[in-house]
């Protein structure tokens, strides 16, 4: 079975034309790998339907703003990675 | 519709909230400037204004599974399948189903159809937000209103 990482580096690929290779557990979508906000609404909606969760995004975008939370925590790959295995166990429980 | 204010619905038929579906009639003027120019001697709706057509649908559909509490936006179209010509005065059911509803987002099927024959289909993606402004939040209460969102033959 795919590793989230390994699922999420393919939808990242696939939908924003970033090669494979440049995508490591370290990358920030945005800021090393230059998604913009469009196609990182692509790839919330992939990841949405893949896992069958619904990342709360304006939640974490309003944290952010607010300065509660670094974008780090959310958009560097690896911590997206952990917060998706969190939202599945959170939906495997209910 | 009127083309030149970009009232592109002219009445919500059906709203059914937990199928989270909408249907709206549209009937195209049967003159315009717009034909004008498209096209001379071959007047026909152009596609972007059949695209925005279902993409007020779709907004108008977020807008009631919201409560009217934000305000979707156009911001892709994944899909847009332009399949027959569609003429002045040509009366159209408009169809808009949410497929997924994220957070901020929102991913719709949209489609056309004219004397029962689909015309034209898109799969859209929009934005949600809160209101930019007040006279917006005003001027789309209004028009939900205009085109009898709360009326009869909605479902909630």
């Amino acid at each position: 079975m795919a590793s989230t990482f390994d699922t999420v580096a393919g939808i990242i690929a696939e939908t924003s034309d970033v090669p494979l290779d440049r995508i490591t557990p370290h990358s920030h979508v945005m800021k090393d790998l230059e998604v913009d906000s469009l196609s990182f609404l692509d790839i919330t909606f992939e990841i949405d339907q893949t896992f069958g969760i619904k990342l709360p995004v304006e939640d974490w975008m309003g944290r952010v703003n607010e300065g509660k939370e670094s974008g780090d925590e959310y958009f560097v790959i690896g911590n997206l990675c952990t917060q998706i295995d969190a939202l599945r166990a959170a939906a495997v429980a209910q | 519709m009127r083309l030149e204010t970009f009232q592109m619905l002219d009445r919500i038929e059906t709203l059914d909230r937990k199928g989270q579906t909408l249907t709206a009639l549209s009937h195209v003027p049967r003159s315009s400037p717009v034909f004008d120019g498209h096209f001379p001697g071959h007047p026909i709706m152009p596609g972007v204004l059949l695209l925005e057509t279902m993409a007020q649908a779709a907004g108008y559909l977020l807008m009631a599974l919201n409560d009217f509490s934000r305000m979707p936006f156009f911001a892709a179209a994944k899909t847009a399948n332009f399949r027959a010509f569609v003429e002045p005065g040509a009366l159209l059911k408009v169809h808009a189903e949410c497929v997924h509803l994220g957070s901020g987002y929102a991913v719709m099927s949209t489609s056309l159809a004219c004397r029962g024959r689909r015309v034209s289909d898109a799969r859209l993606t929009m934005r949600t937000v809160a209101f930019p402004s007040p006279a917006l939040e005003k001027h789309v209460i209004r028009e939900g209103r205009r085109l009898g969102m709360l009326e009869s033959g909605t479902v909630y």
